[in-house]
């Protein structure tokens, strides 16, 4: 077996970089320690002393505000202290490289990083840097990986449709530069998912993607027939370079998310957006806050999945 | 000292239901500790027919060992399906030992809210405490000594079993 860098010599998690390569036992066993979360937000008191004492750093070398505040309330809520560095602008544009950086906040008695980063790998290679009893969690590397994000993903269908086993699952969109979709690709699979399909136009996917387990369309009517799940990407318009696309206009005319393209969908088919969304380019409003979405209860159970994430590494 | 390999846990579940029976009321609580002690409390809730609904506790995130052992069981959702401002609380467990599962249980009670009062109830006393913690309602006392394991289990026809165990490795 190749080494999974995430792992420990006993096969326990202490790293999560990427779902590629966790095993369905490891993935069930976050999504049910989410659960015990879930109960714990839903307290008076929305707090457990777990991480009592531990320093996380979140460290986003890119902007982002649902996921480096949701990881905040997540450690927060475990107890633990949180600091949050913006580094785009400070220490790098001073020219300190990200290793140091890392040193030198793990001189500051790290013992978490979360870490965004805009280049594929930053985060594996501060994992492999970092000290034992260090714990890295990914928060979005490139186009690559954004695990905690495809996690909260397999939370929020399981908490909808129970069983992976009977699913069919459409991502729609721009899968090109998503780090989301393929993070959500790989915990299908795993997972049993029987029938992923991508939906997008030519331009959007990667080519390769249909050797990933999934079926490609490029017709939004036929892709999203039958569907259990229809999970919307958002249109990275900051990640595109080149002309990819006509204008966001005809975009959403062949794959934006309408009522009436969802109608094709089966009737009780939940509509999941890991967000921010563009309304009116990916998805329509209507659809948004429509009855079937599920893209705030998302971001809810985002927390528990992070508390569950956070509080397995740190007692690996 | 040879202790019984097996005790009818049957009939320590009696005696202890007799014990309860005097001491709650329209304000008492069971709150049951997982695994052994919710198996107890719902026999317990069922024969004194209390009406406040049954709670049940996972203490994993709470526990003080975590430093040592991290999150190695699969946690079940804690449930508290009363208020527990004001309400005299029993907790349950199927075996008292060194006390420090009921700390970790007192410390999660108070993150949902403040009891009137919060007493004790096992099925098995078995000494070994490390904390200031006693069971006021005890089914027996006996003193085990700490490479051995009580393990409660339910039969095929859901009647309780006790039995006396190795300890596999060190907690």
């Amino acid at each position: 077996m190749i080494h999974n860098p995430q792992l420990n010599k006993n096969g326990e998690l202490t790293h999560l970089l990427t779902v590629e390569g966790l095993s369905a036992d490891i993935i069930r066993n976050i999504l049910n320690t989410a659960e015990s979360f879930v109960s714990v937000t839903e307290r008076e008191v929305k707090k457990v002393p777990l991480l009592r004492g531990k320093s996380v750093f979140n460290l986003f070398f890119e902007p982002s505000t649902r996921t480096r505040t949701t990881f905040e309330i997540a450690a927060k809520r475990l107890s633990a202290d949180v600091l949050n560095l913006n580094i785009s602008a400070s220490s790098t544009s001073k020219g300190e490289t990200l290793l140091d950086t890392v040193d030198n906040l793990s001189a500051m008695h790290a013992d978490m990083f979360i870490v965004r980063h805009a280049q594929s790998g930053a985060p594996f290679l501060i994992a492999r840097h970092v000290k034992p009893g260090i714990h890295v969690i990914n928060a979005g590397d490139g186009r690559h990986a954004h695990p905690t994000q495809g996690l909260l993903d397999m939370y929020t269908i399981r908490h909808y449709k129970k069983d992976f086993s009977q699913l069919t699952v459409a991502i729609v969109g721009d899968v090109l530069h998503s780090r989301v979709a393929r993070s959500q690709i790989h915990a299908l699979t795993t997972l049993g998912v029987p029938e992923l399909r991508v939906i997008g136009p030519k331009t959007l996917l990667p080519t390769g993607i249909e050797n990933m387990g999934t079926h490609v369309y490029h017709d939004m009517a036929k892709g999203l027939k039958g569907v259990d799940v229809v999970i919307m990407l958002r249109l990275q318009n900051e990640r595109m370079n080149g002309a990819l696309l006509p204008s966001a206009q005809e975009y959403f005319k062949y794959y934006g998310l309408t009522q009436e393209k969802l109608a094709l969908a089966k009737p009780d088919a939940i509509v999941m957006h890991p967000g921010p969304m563009n309304r009116g380019v990916e998805i329509d409003s209507a659809v948004a806050d429509g009855a079937q979405s599920v893209i705030l209860p998302q971001v809810t159970f985002g927390i528990a999945v992070r508390m569950a994430v956070m509080s397995i590494l740190a007692g690996n | 000292m040879t202790a019984p390999q097996l005790l009818d846990a049957e009939k320590l579940l009696a005696r202890l239901t007799d014990l309860l029976r005097p001491a709650v009321n329209a304000n008492s609580a069971l709150v049951g500790i997982y695994t052994g002690g919710v198996l107890i409390a719902e026999r317990l809730h069922a024969a004194l027919s209390l009406t406040v609904p049954l709670g049940t506790l996972d203490v994993s995130f709470y526990r003080d060992d975590y430093d040592v052992i991290g999150l190695h069981t699969q946690p079940r959702p804690s449930e508290i399906p009363f208020e527990v401002e004001g309400r005299d609380i029993i907790l349950v467990d199927d075996v008292l030992y060194t006390g420090r599962t009921i700390r970790a249980a007192m410390n999660e009670i108070f993150d949902y809210g403040r009891p009137a009062s919060m007493r004790l109830a096992a099925l098995v006393d078995r000494g070994g405490r490390e904390l200031p913690i006693a069971a006021e309602f005890v089914g027996t006392s006996m003193m085990l000594p700490a490479d051995e394991l009580l393990v409660l289990k339910k039969d095929a026809s859901d009647r309780l079993q006790l039995s006396v165990q190795p300890r596999k490795r060190q907690a």
